[in-house]
């Protein structure tokens, strides 16, 4: 089986978010980078499929020179190839477009992304990715099988799961549950020379036009102080939530 | 040219989300010049969408489409995005909107804009407000498409009644019913979804063990409420991943939140910040949650809680 992981190069969640340029770019000015939380979950499903099953495990980043300590990481924990599409990640659609390139190019069975970045939350690109490639999809992934050429994923669904059964190709967006947090791997002094052998090929962008741009950001206001209640008199807090906030 | 909604629906009934969304497209056509065209799958009685600013509503009949499938919702709306000319489709936030919209962005060639909070601030070009960075800021995002698909917020802009009523009729597209096969569906057909609600009810490790989730459970019935928990809380496997919130569990945006024993760990917050009022029960005053939440009681849950219910219980009777 050939699986590819698409990887996104985030901030860490502990991040101060701040903006520069004026408000137009975010500020990477000491923020430490990491995998994005949905992607490692999918990258440590793909691990055990390579492990239990047999399969090749090739990571995909669409992203500048930065994101390259990102790419090593996932192979230091145990990714065979890595490709980098030298570009600006601008928008979903491009990001889409350019990983489908890849990966049509690269013939895989099986494609794992994360249901969403956590740095801007579009939830987009792994349902794009599919639908470019005429793939079946399956978002908000929760537990993948692969049988030869047949799948059984479970999906999250508002109030509860579904499980559903799919023939590869297949693209998944994956988070927590296709491995739980305490499978996640550090990689090891050993991983970590090995990925640095490993070949991370860059390739540059078919060219794509974006769909959308950012064109500012801006910080919620900074919240009031916490108004305290005391435990023994709960009715002023019925009433606090009543008359003032108007939620009861 | 009318501005296209998908009006979710589940077992026949419109969902809570679609009465929001069709208020937010409503707003959208008052600023385009045009009217809010509705498509229903398997629902019967669509009238209730006039109350909401819909003038018409395709409605789609088909036993094959009971269960939900995103590639055969994505090609009926396509269809009907086509056929009412829509160049702005708004759909909810909600896992299975999530799930069709990039489909049809990639049907229609059009950005998709999710997380949307508030109506466009401009139409030419067309900038809409989402958040970002896990609620931590705000994106202005301008579309460049013909054709723009927004996936608006849970309660961020509201339901907002409207005069009028629609007229409804029968749609019957092309379906493309794609090659998924749904195996089985496990779902709390008895409780309010996470996502439907308006308050959610969320405990974390101070409740103790699962043997204590009833303090959960009756102040969420008393005030119509979902039930929630902390990462740890279903790391130990007290209650299922699904009911998990925060930023790798669901995301929440929901009126009042109230977090019972939570610390309040970044990660926690970050998947609540949505939520309008924040209350939190803790008995450590220096738990982060008190910096996050609009109120917070320093006190046991075991004395706090049964008392809440109490006093709510109360207040509703005489409300």
């Amino acid at each position: 089986m050939k699986i590819l992981v698409c990887i996104s190069h985030v901030p860490d969640t502990t991040s101060k978010i701040n903006f520069t340029d004026g408000d137009t770019k975010f500020d990477t000015n000491g923020v430490s980078f990491v995998i994005n939380p949905n992607d490692e979950f999918g990258l440590t499903r793909a691990m055990w499929f390579k492990e239990k099953q047999g399969a090749s495990v090739d990571v995909v980043n669409v992203g500048g020179a930065d994101t390259e300590p990102t790419i090593r990481k996932c192979l230091a924990i145990g990714a065979d190839n890595a490709i980098r599409v030298n570009a600006d990640p601008s928008d979903s659609f491009f990001v889409a477009q350019e990983l489908a390139s890849v990966a049509k190019n690269g013939g895989y069975d099986l494609i794992i992304a994360g249901r969403e970045s956590i740095d801007y939350n579009g939830g987009v690109v792994p349902g794009m990715l599919a639908a470019l490639l005429d793939a079946n999809f399956v978002n908000t992934c929760i537990s993948l099988e692969v049988d030869g050429t047949s799948a059984t994923a479970v999906r999250e669904i508002d109030g509860g799961k579904e499980t559903i059964k799919a023939t590869l190709p297949l693209v998944i967006g994956g988070q927590k549950g296709l491995v739980e947090e305490s499978d996640l791997r550090i990689p090891n002094m050993r991983g970590i020379m090995m990925a640095r052998k490993k070949p991370l090929t860059v390739i540059e962008p078919t060219g794509t036009a974006s769909q959308s741009q950012p064109s500012s950001f801006s910080k919620p206001e900074p919240k009031g102080s916490v108004k305290l209640v005391s435990a023994d008199n709960l009715d002023e807090l019925i009433g606090l939530l009543h008359n003032e906030a108007k939620v009861i | 040219m009318s501005v296209l909604i998908y009006a979710e629906s589940e077992n026949g009934s419109l969902r809570k989300g679609a009465f929001e969304v069709a208020s937010y497209a409503k707003g959208v056509a008052d600023a385009l010049g045009t009217t809010v065209t509705a498509v229903t799958i398997n629902v019967s009685d669509v009238s209730v969408l006039g109350t909401y600013g819909v003038s018409k509503v395709l409605q789609v009949s088909n036993d094959s489409l009971e269960k939900f499938q995103a590639k055969s919702y994505s090609s009926i709306i396509a269809e009907a995005a086509k056929a009412e000319d829509s160049k702005v489709i708004i759909l909810s936030s909600s896992t299975n909107s999530k799930y069709v919209a990039p489909l049809l962005g990639v049907a229609l060639n059009a950005a998709v804009a999710s997380n949307v909070v508030s109506l466009p601030k401009s139409t030419s070009p067309f900038v809409v407000e989402r958040t970002a960075f896990t609620n931590k800021a705000f994106q202005d995002t301008q579309l460049n498409s013909e054709v723009k698909i927004i996936c608006v917020s849970s309660n961020a802009y509201g339901i907002k009644e409207a005069e009028g009523s629609a007229a409804a009729e029968a749609f019957s597209p092309t379906i493309d019913s794609g090659s998924l096969e749904v195996v089985s569906i496990d779902k709390a057909t008895d409780k309010v979804s996470i996502a439907d609600a308006e308050v959610v009810v969320s405990g974390g490790r101070g409740l103790k063990g699962p043997e204590n989730w009833h303090l959960i459970e009756d102040l969420a019935d008393v005030l119509g409420a979902a039930t929630a928990c902390s990462k740890p809380v279903s790391d130990m496997g007290w209650r299922p991943h699904s009911e998990h919130v925060g930023q790798t569990g669901k995301p929440v945006a929901t009126n009042l939140y109230i977090a019972v024993g939570i610390s309040g760990a970044i990660q926690h917050l970050a998947g609540i910040n949505a939520s309008k009022v924040k209350v939190v029960v803790n008995t450590d005053p220096e738990a982060p949650f008190f910096k996050a939440a609009d109120y917070g009681v320093v006190g046991d849950a075991f004395e706090v809680v049964p008392q809440l219910i109490e006093k709510l219980k109360e207040f509703k009777s005489a409300n």
